[in-house]
């Protein structure tokens, strides 16, 4: 059975000029211990539509469904006070700028207990053990002194450790991660998706990662969906969608990628998608 | 033939002030570079953040004076302490910026934008320069007529281009190009690129091109130096390069770059259900 299920979302925000729909009847789900890879560029509803499942969007937004269920449970009739109980707990959400994502006014190790306590219920020593074995989970180098330090002393990529931390505190069985490694450099990217790749392994979660880097997707995703201005276009196990792309669009970006020049020039998703649009 | 720019043992100190709580030092950020470029070739500058790669391009562009070591544009000693480069030197050297949000001025439009450096450093009359900066947007693959918008109208690609067209309005010879693909979409990316080769071909310009990206620097460059910590641990053609990496730095940033053949991912993928199979879930 599916963890998460989406049928047919639409997101529309109220503008000025009238009304801008940023997602277009989405279809997705993601199976228990599944990694699912969403794919698109900026203004492709990725993001968009994984916040609707958070609650995150602003009053501007206007969410519907015909389907919205995490685990058996609809999260449409949900009162605000359950849906509390799952998001950041059961589905937990990571996001891509790691220092602007932390309170730059506390140190990380408040930060993190405050997360057990609140959750967990934890107090005082067993919360701090806590953050102690959870700063080792996600490889932070000493994990005593790191507590005590304030989000600017850290780097980008342990920034991004520590709000792992704080994702995966609480066992959750969904964890979201939005564009998780767009700020970080090539090394620390390595490392970050490995880190997501091995807890996910361990903790048997369910992973959705936003991205709109295809180098990503090959190294993560079981499954993938393609997203191109609010509308799904492709939905495909990692394989297939690199071996036999079926959207013109996933075959566009596909051969936009550098490695993939095999002339003086890039092909570009223009050169290709309007042309096969108007066959 | 004279290369269009060189550095040799190029040094950067910055000096971080002291103060009650701690003693004043200096930190190298770029630890003597020697390289040289030839007309009409790209070097691109590969490392991580703080590996010193956007310090060196900002001495190259002459934003930034080295604290040691000697910098030659067209085989000329250019020392910027010494004297502030004129007219004639910062036409022959432009930059593109990473972030091409920041890097236009919200409250001008884009004629000004692409006029500026003209009233700068030249004496054109007004008219010529609009008739410039108009030829400069098609070339770019703009419309004339975005001549009286403003930068927020622009999508990134766009903004880019417009960046671009900015840095080539003095007909330099030398582009220095910081990141300046990073900040866009994969398509996007590929769009921007493919306008940078035309217009090397078209007007023979010379590129360093700073990057992280190795798939990128693969299609774009004609010599690669790899820096880490300030030190160039690797340089050479781009074929020696990427067919036969030797520094482990090197090996490292390679191992990192995510693989996008469908071998790669079909082992990923087998190994991932035998790991599943094992744990017996």
């Amino acid at each position: 059975m599916s963890l998460l299920t989406i049928r047919n979302l639409t997101v529309r925000f109220a503008t000025a000029t009238g009304s801008f729909t940023a997602v277009d009847g989405v279809d997705l789900f993601v199976d228990r211990a599944e990694v699912l890879a969403i794919v698109g560029e900026s203004g492709s509803g990725k993001s968009v539509s994984m916040l609707a499942v958070m609650g995150l969007l602003p009053d501007t937004a206007t969410v519907t469904a015909d389907e919205m269920t995490y685990d058996g449970q609809d999260m449409l009739a949900m009162t605000d006070a359950q849906r509390r109980k799952l998001i950041g707990r059961e589905i937990t959400m990571i996001f891509q700028e790691p220092v602007a994502s932390l309170n730059p006014s506390f140190t990380v190790g408040f930060q993190i207990e405050e997360v057990l306590r609140f959750n967990l219920g934890l107090s005082g020593k067993a919360a701090r053990q806590r953050a102690l074995e959870l700063f080792r989970a996600v490889g932070i180098p000493q994990p005593e002194e790191k507590l005590k330090s304030y989000p600017h002393q850290l780097s980008g990529g342990q920034c991004q450790r520590v709000m792992i931390a704080i994702a995966i505190a609480s066992n959750p069985r969904l964890l979201i991660a939005d564009e998780p490694t767009t700020a970080l450099d090539v090394t620390i990217q390595k490392q970050i998706l490995d880190l997501l790749m091995s807890l996910q392994e361990d903790y048997g979660m369910g992973l959705i990662l936003i991205t709109h880097d295809m180098g990503v997707v090959a190294e993560t995703a079981d499954r993938v969906v393609v997203q191109y201005k609010g509308r799904k276009m492709e939905e495909a196990d990692v394989l297939s969608l690199f071996e036999n792309p079926q959207s013109p669009y996933t075959r566009a970006l596909l051969s936009a990628l550098p490695e993939h020049a095999t002339g003086d020039r890039l092909p570009t998703v223009s050169d290709f998608f309007i042309e096969e649009a108007v066959r | 033939m004279t290369p269009v720019v060189e550095g040799r043992a190029i040094v950067r100190d910055y000096h971080v002030p002291g103060s009650m709580f701690r003693r004043a030092k200096t930190v190298r950020a770029v630890k003597g570079i020697d390289f040289s470029v030839q007309k009409g070739k790209t070097l691109a500058i590969v490392g991580e953040s703080g590996s010193g790669k956007s310090t060196l391009a900002r001495i190259i562009a002459l934003i930034d004076a080295p604290t040691g070591g000697e910098l030659l544009i067209d085989g000329q000693r250019v020392d910027i302490n010494a004297s502030r480069p004129g007219p004639d030197l910062r036409s022959k050297v432009q930059m593109v910026f990473q972030n091409p949000y920041g890097s236009l001025n919200p409250r001008q439009k884009i004629g000004d934008v692409l006029t500026e450096p003209l009233v700068i450093n030249t004496d054109i009359p007004a008219a010529e320069r609009r008739d410039r900066a108009r030829a400069m947007l098609q070339k770019v693959g703009l419309m004339p007529e975005h001549y009286n918008r403003y930068p927020h109208m622009f999508s990134g690609g766009q903004r880019q281009r417009i960046a671009i067209a900015r840095a080539l309005m003095l007909n330099p010879s030398l582009l220095v190009l910081d990141e300046p693909v990073s900040a866009l979409d994969l398509s996007v990316q590929a769009q921007v690129l493919n306008l940078l080769a035309d217009l090397q071909e078209e007007m023979g310009l010379t590129y360093v091109f700073v990057s992280h990206d190795l798939s990128v620097v693969r299609y774009i460059a004609d010599e690669v130096m790899v820096i880490s910590e300030g030190e160039a641990v690797e340089q050479g053609s781009r074929e020696a390069i990427f067919a036969n990496p030797t520094h482990p730095y090197t090996r490292q940033l390679f191992a990192a770059t995510p693989v996008t053949d469908t071998q790669a991912i079909r082992a990923r993928v087998a190994r991932r259900k035998a790991a599943r199979q094992g744990a017996g879930v």
